[in-house]
């Protein structure tokens, strides 16, 4: 059977975008699963630069009763906001949400994640060039992964 | 056993303000069972937001999202008419969705 150049450009297309899917699914998996907040920030954010802002409003409670549900709502007045993310440090697994936007998206995320034990908890705001950052400490009294 | 997505959405000028709440149990993998057994992670890996048919809003998430997990959002150049959908999916592959139409 002869292959015309059509065929054989078109195999090779399916076949790039089939080895291509499986890796950035497990890219976004992999990164769920690091164990410190340094990998997380590093996977996330190859390269951009990392700064605190008062742009961003984390609002969390100051001590959480039940670390199995603690309300988190991240806002900010940053304009051209890419993703917005949530760390908590002293978790196993620090990463907990990353949320992509786009142009029809306000950047206001209310949302509840479990906490282990007392932790600092950060907001990650993306932008095209920046990574913006706001930290709170959130003291944990019961904990929240059922030890 | 696909569980309900309950969603509720308000307009607010031209931001539409939707919340949502995905009954899931959201386990962690590090939990043990009376009999000390392992129970397997479960948890809801991707949500997807959209507004007519176009997506809106992608989350990633990690087994420390809280159990039957809760979110607001909200949406610009929405109106009356508008269709917000949201699909989620787990690590083992359960799926599910819910969608109102703004008013």
């Amino acid at each position: 059977m002869k292959i015309t150049r059509r065929q054989w450009l078109g195999s090779l297309l399916t076949l790039c975008s089939a080895a291509l899917l499986p890796s950035r699914l497990f890219a976004a998996s992999a990164v769920f699963s690091a164990t410190d907040t340094q990998a997380v920030l590093d996977d996330l954010f190859a390269g951009l630069p990392i700064e605190d802002s008062d742009a961003i409003n984390l609002r969390t409670p100051e001590i959480a009763e039940n670390g199995a549900v603690v309300p988190v709502t991240v806002s900010t007045d940053i304009s051209g906001v890419e993703s917005i993310s949530l760390i908590v440090d002293e978790n196993p697994n620090p990463l907990s949400a990353s949320f992509t936007l786009t142009s029809d998206s306000v950047p206001n995320i209310s949302f509840r994640v479990k906490m282990g034990k007392s932790s600092t908890v950060r907001a990650l705001v993306k932008t095209s060039d920046k990574v913006y950052m706001a930290t709170r400490d959130v003291k944990v009294t019961i904990g929240g992964c059922g030890g | 056993m696909a569980s309900k997505v309950k969603i509720r959405g308000k307009l607010s000028g031209t931001i539409a303000k939707v919340k949502f709440l995905i009954p899931h149990p959201m386990e962690t993998g590090t939990r043990r069972d009376a009999d000390g057994q392992v129970i397997p992670a479960k948890y809801i890996e991707t949500i997807t937001l959209y507004k007519n048919d176009q997506v809106v809003m992608t989350a990633n998430w990690g087994a420390s999202v809280s159990k039957d997990p809760y979110l607001s959002f909200q949406i610009n150049n929405s109106a009356a008419g508008d269709v917000i959908k949201v699909d989620w999916l787990d690590n083992q592959g359960e799926s599910g969705s819910g969608e109102i139409t703004l008013k």
